[in-house]
């Protein structure tokens, strides 16, 4: 590094990753987080049979529409990659201490810059998806990039304005795909725009990835997984990870080290909108779904994958169980759904199992801190400031 | 129709819709005070609208509907108030999935069961609803309307003028400093979101048995985020967040009224005018530092 160091690298190192390790409770925790899961899926189970359904019917009807049959594992993997993209951006930018929770609107404008790209040019051969792929990262990005900036020159709040811009982003998809910039070809005999735009052309979309005829495995999961190792072994290995976790634990010890923290924030902000954006376009160009940008197009997987990386406590590597889980969730409350019992059911307990995985290593040191009197121990999650010019 | 009615229609609607995003912004406003950073205003407001109907629906009653929302807005304003002020797990993570937990919920719920259509009395002021042009806005609505005239002067009395309310701003700018003059800082931030939540609460069951008379999925429609942004956009004064309420409740009558008039204008503009808004205000009123200083940070003693 070029400015001198407070303390031996190596050490500070140590000390570091030592907080990243679960606690000395570890078992404890794990009990806890075993008690809470109970709990959840128990109250589930309680408002199923509020309505007449049955809970082990429900059950079986997750596990058919998930994992029991290979139209399932497609759905189940096509949901994972876009929720894992989006938990790995989320991850990056909470190691830099930054949250982000506008990801929903940054898959959205992935999307809308990944369809415009795929509807002006035509490109040979692969080029035209990486160029689609590329431009939705960008999409995202810049959109996230917003939010950096505003917090950068005029202080505004990060988590306040990336939650706006989310409700930006959802008008602006809609304006612009019953504007006529996406739609070329003529539009419905009734004369009102439809809500989508013009479908991507055949170049565009993600290939199929081996002959399976009917387990549809797309590119799209084999860019998420190697993303999410990727980013575990730069975030854990690599100098900058070192700076970007630095940053997060202790911005103020990372500014005497020489980090420009402002702008590594930043960076990291505008990073996990490209992944989001990339998410974007991974929705739009794979094979099975319709490949149109319509504002639905996110449906709640912005909002899911930040959900991942919270439950992942933003471990890049933890999240890809984490985002099959999800997924496993979000295929089998699919074809729940076609069995009468709403799909919002699925929401509840999504939401229930993150509390569940969320509150036990919290929970567990408010509980010694209890017992021992002693005043405080440092929370085992980073603590996660707000305003990054407080450190600037 | 003539010009000076379809700006009473206009107005009247925008009235209506203001004051639920009035009595939340109230909470909310006091909230943001205290340092608490409330994302889960959406979820007070709908889980009350949802009980609320369900209640008026049970008893027959609107106005015990109308109680049974702030209660809920309380228990959420309390669940919320010890995840994040008393087991300190990140108040952004509580919101989300509060805000999640709900909407699954109430879109569940309203799936089993029929509720019945209930509302709260008009009240129409004799004299005063003869008024041209602001007659019919101000002075003739749902009665509950009429207790933002008791809750917005008692809001800033708490916050400006109680003992309580400065002990509660000093939360909000240093709670490190408070904590040493001996004020229970997460203490207070929990007693906000109460408050916080009852408003919402209030502001979410006014919306189902006041104006709307049912519960829809997802009624509130983001409102709860609205709300922030008012109290954002007003840069954490009260009368400011007021109007800002008050800009975002006609700019949301307009969108509802314009096609029927005739007049064609963009529809999303309208829709993303509140956050438009808001952005555009903290982009400029930030540097003035009107934000409360320890806004949506976590206080732990020990740490700084």
């Amino acid at each position: 590094m070029s400015a001198p160091s407070l303390m031996d690298p190596d050490d500070l190192g140590r000390r570091f990753l030592a907080r990243l390790r679960p606690g000395r409770d570890g078992w404890l925790t794990a009990s806890v987080t075993f008690g809470l899961v109970a709990v959840a899926l128990a109250v589930s189970a309680l408002l199923l049979m509020l309505t007449g359904a049955s809970p082990s019917a429900s059950l079986s009807a997750i596990w058919t529409g998930s994992l029991a049959t290979t139209t399932g594992w497609t759905t189940t993997l096509l949901n994972a990659a876009p929720l894992l993209l989006v938990a790995i951006g989320a991850c990056i930018c909470a190691s830099a201490g930054s949250f982000n929770i506008g990801q929903e609107g940054q898959v959205l404008v992935g999307g809308l810059f990944g369809a415009w790209v795929g509807l002006r040019l035509a490109l040979p051969g692969p080029t035209m998806v990486v160029v689609v792929m590329a431009a939705a990262a960008v999409g995202g990005g810049l959109w996230a990039a917003l939010s950096a900036l505003m917090s950068r020159f005029r202080g505004v709040n990060v988590v306040v304005s990336t939650l706006l811009m989310t409700f930006l982003a959802i008008q602006l998809v809609t304006f612009a795909v019953s504007s006529p910039w996406l739609q070329e070809s003529a539009q419905g005999s009734s004369g009102i725009a439809d809500a989508q735009s013009n479908p991507l052309p055949a170049s565009a979309l993600l290939a199929h990835f081996g002959q399976y005829p009917s387990l549809q495995l797309n590119a799209g999961l084999f860019i998420a997984l190697v993303a999410a190792v990727g980013v575990a072994l730069v975030l854990s290995r690599s100098r900058w990870g070192f700076r970007v976790r630095m940053v997060g634990l202790n911005p103020l010890a990372a500014k005497h080290t020489g980090v420009r923290v402002a702008a590594l924030g930043g960076f990291t902000l505008a990073l996990s909108g490209a992944f989001a954006g990339l998410a974007g376009g991974l929705l739009l160009a794979s094979p099975v779904s319709p490949n149109r940008l319509q504002p639905g197009l996110s449906d709640n997987v912005g909002w899911d994958g930040l959900l991942v990386a919270l439950v992942a406590r933003n471990r890049p590597l933890i999240a890809i169980p984490v985002a099959f889980g999800f997924a496993v969730l979000r295929a089998g409350g699919d074809f729940l759904s076609a069995t009468g019992v709403p799909y919002y059911l699925i929401d509840i307990v999504k939401a229930l199992l993150v509390l569940a995985f969320v509150a036990p290593p919290i929970l567990v040191d408010l509980f010694r801190r209890r017992r021992s009197g002693t005043p405080s121990t440092p929370s085992p999650l980073p603590v996660v400031p707000t305003k990054m010019e407080a450190v600037a | 129709m003539s010009v000076l009615d379809s700006t009473t229609t206009i107005l009247s609607s925008g009235v209506r819709l203001t004051v639920p995003l009035a009595f939340a912004a109230c909470g909310e406003y006091l909230a943001q005070r205290a340092g608490a950073m409330n994302i889960s205003v959406e979820a007070m407001m709908l889980g009350a609208a949802f009980t609320s109907i369900a209640t008026a629906s049970a008893t027959g009653s609107a106005t015990i509907g109308l109680a049974a929302g702030v209660l809920t807005g309380l228990v959420l304003g309390f669940v919320h108030g010890n995840l994040s002020h008393r087991a300190q797990i990140n108040t952004f993570v509580v919101g989300l999935v509060l805000n999640a937990l709900v909407l699954g919920l109430t879109s569940y719920l309203i799936t089993t069961e029929q509720f019945a259509s209930h509302q709260v009395g008009m009240l129409s002021i004799p004299v005063l609803q003869d008024i041209p042009l602001i007659g019919q806005p101000l002075f003739s609505g749902r009665w509950p309307a009429y207790l933002l005239i008791l809750l917005v002067p008692l809001t800033w009395w708490l916050v400006a003028r109680s003992r309580w309310g400065l002990e509660l701003r000093a939360v909000g700018e240093n709670p490190q400093a408070a904590d040493v003059a001996g004020i229970k800082v997460n203490v207070r931030r929990r007693q906000a979101l109460l408050w916080c939540g009852a408003l919402a609460g209030l502001g979410g069951a006014y919306l189902a048995v006041g104006e709307v008379g049912s519960f829809n999925q997802n009624m509130t429609a983001g409102r709860g985020y609205i709300v922030i942004a008012a109290v954002i956009f007003g840069a954490w004064r009260l009368g400011r967040t007021l109007i800002g309420c008050l800009v975002f409740g006609l700019s949301d009558a307009m969108r509802l009224a314009l096609p029927a008039l005739g007049v064609t204008i963009n529809s999303q503009l309208l829709v993303a005018a509140p956050y438009l808004l808001a952005l555009l205000a903290m982009l400029l009123f930030t540097t003035k530092h009107r934000e409360p200083a320890a806004l949506g940070r976590p206080f732990q003693r020990g740490s700084t």
